[in-house]
């Protein structure tokens, strides 16, 4: 493996949302919140999760953590907001086949910005980093339908 | 010493990782095997391979002998007094949890205090803190200096007579920190409290003396000092040993069996229940005569020289922040600003460079330093200069990397 190799790990877009992360921060009492992290290295997620009438109203998160995890907790909640829940959960399924390496064109929905993270399949210790927003959403609506 | 000829007995070490070859500065996590002991466990298996300490027949007899064979060499390395100090365990992890059950639990009560410091690994924090809640007993840290030290002043400051159990790390995993053991042991023993030491990080790399340090338990792991995974021992002074209630029971570690009671065998084996780590104890022993035959003093100097070396170096980086003493053990723990330690890592792997990177079981310790996570390059006696060369460059092409997104 090369630096260009590295390349396909750190796509732009990723850098990018690391950066500049959307949706951080807290939200109101009326939302859900979920804590958690990687206990093998120690990043951590804070997401909270505003869901009305099974739609996502909206989420946001806080957090520490590698350039991977971040961003993909970015992404994660720029692309669930506005959906309903059952979509929602459907891109974390999807999200976790493209974290195998799977074929993903058979998927109906427009991925957006994390299509780049395409990518972390290739470096299989960080597959864990990627997956983290995406575990402690699914986590948020399962609280949520308690 | 010549690292040449060593590396020659480290097949692993001859293989390119992502096109690079392979530098390992990951031996704190597990050292790598040398040919000894790899051919070691082949002839076992190959030709010896029997249960101990029941057969009649000759394999049964042979496996006794090379297994016993390897306490001998153990007790030996450490100077404990005795065979009877020295039980096989699957590890540190599990050694300490020994303690923590079969002593601790036994012998505390409320109102008692154990002792530790704010560096230990995991592994000496938690069988400490269930030991506590399940007696009553407290906690308490010796406070450690700005630069990741502890004094004898503080340690002093901290035991006091309720002070039962002081359980302190040899050298710590993260900062390097080597610390005063003996004259810990005679602090903690003038208060008539015993100490219980975390060795996982110091046996490997340096000549430890039971006898000469006055441990009460002394704990190791066998894979980070050439030997295979799943090996381990628990020194222990024969008095307390004898005071101490096994933690497992069944097969092996009995005398005689009645439906309504049982009693125990003597020392060692009353610690060793079911089929013990027959290959482990001897690849151990393997390992320890290759140790030997280089010469634990000669180890020691040469990882301090990569110490010394790899510091000078990575102090020459931009934004890169060292953690603790300047006098250490072989490692060195850092983090480059504004790139995570996951990323450090994953670049540095790209260039065939094998450190760690994350919190390594010392979440209290990051704490303390006021981090989430750090990279860490560990050195052992197949390390060199060269390979400090490497990382240094590897760190420069991270900055680079990351530097263009900042």
């Amino acid at each position: 493996m090369s630096f260009n190799n590295l390349d396909t790990l750190y796509r732009q877009v990723i850098m990018d949302h690391y950066k500049n992360p959307r949706n951080r921060g807290s939200l109101a009492e009326e939302s859900v919140t979920i804590d958690m992290n990687n206990p093998t290295c120690g990043d951590r997620i804070e997401l909270h999760l505003q869901i009305e009438d099974d739609k996502v109203k909206d989420a946001k998160f806080e957090g520490e953590g590698c350039s991977i995890s971040m961003s993909s907790a970015s992404m994660m909640t720029q692309a669930v907001k506005g959906k309903n829940v059952d979509d929602a959960l459907k891109m974390s399924t999807i999200f976790s086949k493209m974290m195998l390496g799977e074929d993903l064109e058979d998927v109906d929905f427009d991925l957006g910005d994390i299509e780049a993270l395409q990518g972390v399949s290739k470096f299989p210790a960080r597959i864990k980093c990627a997956t983290l927003a995406w575990k402690a959403m699914e986590k948020a609506v399962a609280t949520d339908e308690q | 010493m010549d690292v040449t000829s060593i590396r020659e007995q480290f097949p692993i070490l001859h293989q390119e990782v992502n096109d690079h070859p392979l530098v390992y500065l990951d031996s704190a996590a597990t050292s790598q095997k040398p040919l000894p002991v790899i051919e070691s466990l082949d002839a076992y298996y190959r030709q010896h391979n029997s249960n101990v300490h029941r057969g009649v027949h000759t394999l049964g007899t042979r496996a006794t002998d090379q297994y016993e064979g390897a306490r001998d060499k153990v007790k030996n390395f450490i100077n404990a007094s005795s065979t009877e100090e020295v039980i096989f365990t699957r590890g540190t992890t599990t050694a300490l949890n020994m303690v923590a059950y079969g002593y601790a639990r036994h012998q505390l009560k409320e109102g008692d205090e154990i002792v530790l410091t704010e560096m230990e690994h995991h592994s000496n924090i938690i069988p400490w803190q269930q030991a506590a809640k399940y007696t009553g007993a407290k906690l308490k840290y010796i406070p450690m200096e700005e630069d990741g030290t502890i004094t004898l002043e503080a340690v002093r400051s901290t035991v006091t007579e309720n002070t039962k159990i002081v359980a302190v790390t040899h050298v710590s995993n993260v900062l390097g920190t080597i610390n005063p053991i003996k004259e810990i042991s005679q602090i903690a023993h003038e208060y008539n409290a015993i100490i219980v030491v975390d060795g996982a990080q110091s046996v490997p790399h340096m000549k430890v003396d039971m006898q000469g340090l006055d441990c009460d338990f002394y704990a190791f792991s066998g894979h980070k000092m050439c030997a295979p995974t799943g090996i381990g021992v628990l020194y222990g002074k024969k008095q307390l040993l004898e005071e101490m209630e096994p933690v497992e029971f069944g097969g092996e570690m009995i005398d005689f069996v009645d439906l309504y009671d049982s009693t125990w065998k003597d020392l060692p084996w009353k610690f060793e229940g079911g089929t013990p780590i027959i290959a482990g104890a001897i690849g151990l022993g393997a390992a320890i005569d290759f140790l030997e035959d280089i010469g634990m003093n000669h180890i020691i100097e040469h990882e301090q020289q990569l110490a010394n070396y790899a510091q000078d170096k990575l102090s020459t980086i931009d934004g890169l922040t060292i953690y603790g003493p300047k006098k250490r053990g072989g490692l060195v723990t850092f983090n480059v600003d504004s790139v995570h330690p996951h990323d450090t890592a994953t670049v540095l792997d790209a260039e065939g460079i094998a450190v760690r990177a994350g919190h390594h079981c010392a979440q209290p310790l990051m704490k303390w330093l006021d981090v989430t996570a750090t990279a860490r390059a560990s050195f052992y006696l197949y390390n060199d200069e060269s390979d400090i060369d490497r990382l240094v460059e590897g760190l420069q092409r991270a900055k680079e990397y990351f530097g263009d997104v900042f």
